[in-house]
């Protein structure tokens, strides 16, 4: 096996050891639903398949899952589709994948709406955040390259940024933007985040190795072309260990923000809400999401990384 | 040009002045390099060879004495873009592949477009890079690295290429390639170049002087013409000239230790 495709499948060969571990022993020892619900009812509350034979009456088998089981995405396996069948399939569709003579419609369950309605404003919250920390942390970790005197006047904010407690910082954002802004869980965000991305940043530019610097000098450039063609890229690879922690911490930082009051449609309220009123599935479900886009955010930050600097030695063969 | 490319009078350097751990690394340096000379700086490790190579870039800033490059004071010099540099490492920016290391110094200096493409060109000829512009720096050996610092330093064609153990950290058969190399380059570019290094034979081979220095405090004891036939090439190195000339400063530099060593026991 390759190195390449260890590295894939590593980690989904113990996830899926992990998620087996968890069903049995839930089932096992018969755990309380409300303590820790089972993998597989957390995914069900997501996602439903039903698979409709070709000889089975299609149209009364879809009418009966809807309501039956409503709640859910329903994936669909259908052999034909017919018109009559496509119009009740219409209704809630999202999208169709033809599989080997089947078809695989995907329907908006009613479940799955609130879930990926609360995580589209969510993740708006945390990406609006995460743009704004980061351009004041390379505004700040910039201009204390450029005036030395202003590290020494601005570090004490920044630290002071940092060891703001959010949970309380929360309410007050809240009461400052509004509790449905989504400006308000923005706010906490970029607080959270402005300190890795400046301190990472600062790091960047200033360590710069002494010869590449004599280099320079030698050439007599000026500091705004050192700072151009010397400081900046060789702070790429720190501003981006920078921008990995901030990812996972804006995620965090939106959904805690949110526990603190928000609209109905956000992640935080959702998980709340659904836990008040002991659907854990349905929380964990929500839980599950908010893990996946904090897993996609990531990748989306890894891969601007390889675009960025091809030459790094974590992308070398 | 008339008179000499550098002048060195009286250079003294203290680092720390006045601290208990000051250290004195240069004292009372007097040198004249002439246009087209090939100098070497030997010594023991801690002589200030280094030291005295950035004194005259420009680098650093003598405690007291004056350095005259091309007629002006070093620091001018330095802002004229007259210096071309080599360290040990070849210092190569990472994010850069190897044709546009090259460029960085044209960049600076605002030349223009065509001008840069066929400077870099030239320059990956002369040290037999070309296949490799498009290359990153790590996909190179430490040799052909150390080929790239030099085609950078000579891209402008700088009057003068200061280099500090460029070869310092190759293997023996690299060093000696890249030494023929080096002569080759500095007979088709017409550069003077100050050279510090710790190898006599490699001082021996490329030097049309070799300056002798002694440690605590730096000072040059003894100046050694280099009178070997040019054009030189592999069969200089055992040729009866080229030993007498390595015995010579081989001894020039026992000397100079051990006028170091007599000193040492009064501190």
């Amino acid at each position: 096996m390759s190195e390449r495709r260890q590295r894939i499948w590593a980690p989904v060969f113990i996830l899926i050891v992990l998620v087996l571990l968890w069903e049995g022993l839930v089932t096992a020892f018969e755990i309380q639903q409300f303590l820790l619900p089972k993998p597989s009812a957390i995914v069900g509350n997501l996602v439903q398949v039903v698979v409709i034979d070709a000889s089975a009456q299609v149209g009364e088998a879809i009418t009966e899952e809807k309501t039956s089981i409503g709640n859910r995405l329903l994936v669909f396996l259908t052999a034909a589709h017919s018109p009559e069948v496509q119009a009740e399939l219409d209704d809630a569709l999202l999208f169709r994948i033809p599989l080997g003579g089947r078809s695989v419609s995907v329907l908006r369950g009613g479940n799955l709406s609130p879930i990926l309605a609360a995580s589209w404003f969510t993740i708006k919250e945390a990406l609006g955040g995460l743009a704004l920390g980061t351009l004041a942390g390379i505004s700040v970790a910039l201009a204390t390259t450029r005036w030395a005197a202003s590290r020494e006047a601005l570090l004490p904010f920044a630290i002071a940024a940092n060891s703001m407690p959010i949970i309380a910082f929360a309410p007050i954002m809240n009461n400052w933007f509004g509790i449905d802004n989504p400006f308000s869980k923005m706010a906490i965000v970029t607080i959270m985040i402005f300190f890795p991305i400046m301190i990472n940043t600062v790091r960047g530019l200033i360590s710069v190795d002494h010869r590449s610097l004599e280099l320079m000098r030698s050439y007599a450039a000026s500091d705004s072309e050192i700072l151009l063609k010397l400081r900046i890229p060789n702070a790429l690879p720190s501003l981006f260990s920078g921008l990995k922690v901030a990812g996972a911490l804006a995620m965090i930082g939106a959904i805690v923000g949110e526990y603190f009051g928000g609209p109905r449609i956000a992640l935080g309220v959702f998980i709340t809400q659904e836990a008040a009123l002991f659907r854990f599935a349905s929380a964990w479900a929500a839980i599950l999401v908010a893990c996946l886009l904090g897993i996609a955010l990531y990748l989306i930050i890894l891969t601007a990384e390889r675009l960025a600097m091809p030459w790094h030695q974590t992308f070398r063969p | 040009m008339t008179g000499p490319v550098v002048s060195l009078e009286k250079i003294d350097m203290t680092f720390g002045e006045g601290a208990s751990d000051q250290v004195h690394a240069l004292k009372e340096i007097n040198l004249q390099v002439e246009e087209n000379d090939f100098i070497s700086l030997i010594g023991p490790s801690g002589c200030g060879k280094s030291t005295l190579l950035r004194v005259v870039g420009d680098l650093i800033e003598p405690s007291a004495g004056v350095a005259t490059v091309n007629g002006k004071s070093a620091r001018q010099a330095r802002l004229d873009q007259d210096y071309g540099i080599v360290f040990q490492a070849a210092t190569l920016y990472d994010w850069r592949t190897v044709a546009r290391n090259v460029q960085l110094p044209l960049e600076l200096m605002s030349f223009s477009r065509a001008d840069k493409e066929q400077r870099t060109q030239t320059m990956l000829e002369l040290v037999e890079l070309s296949d490799f512009a498009a290359h990153y720096p790590w996909q190179l050996s430490g040799g052909m690295q150390q080929r790239v610092a030099i085609a950078r330093a000579l891209a402008f064609e700088p009057s003068i290429l200061l280099m500090d153990e460029p070869f310092g950290a190759l293997d023996e058969m690299t060093r000696e390639r890249l030494n023929l190399e080096l002569l080759n380059i500095w007979r088709k570019t017409n550069t003077t170049v100050l050279f510090v290094t710790h190898s006599i034979t490699e001082a021996v081979f490329l030097s049309t002087r070799v300056i002798v220095m002694s440690a605590r405090p730096g000072r040059i004891t003894q100046d050694i013409a280099i009178d070997l036939p040019q054009p030189r090439d592999a069969e200089t190195r055992s040729s009866v000239g080229f030993f007498e000339l390595e015995t010579t400063v081989r001894e020039a530099l026992r000397l100079s230790e051990a006028a170091q060593e007599s000193e040492e026991p009064s501190k």
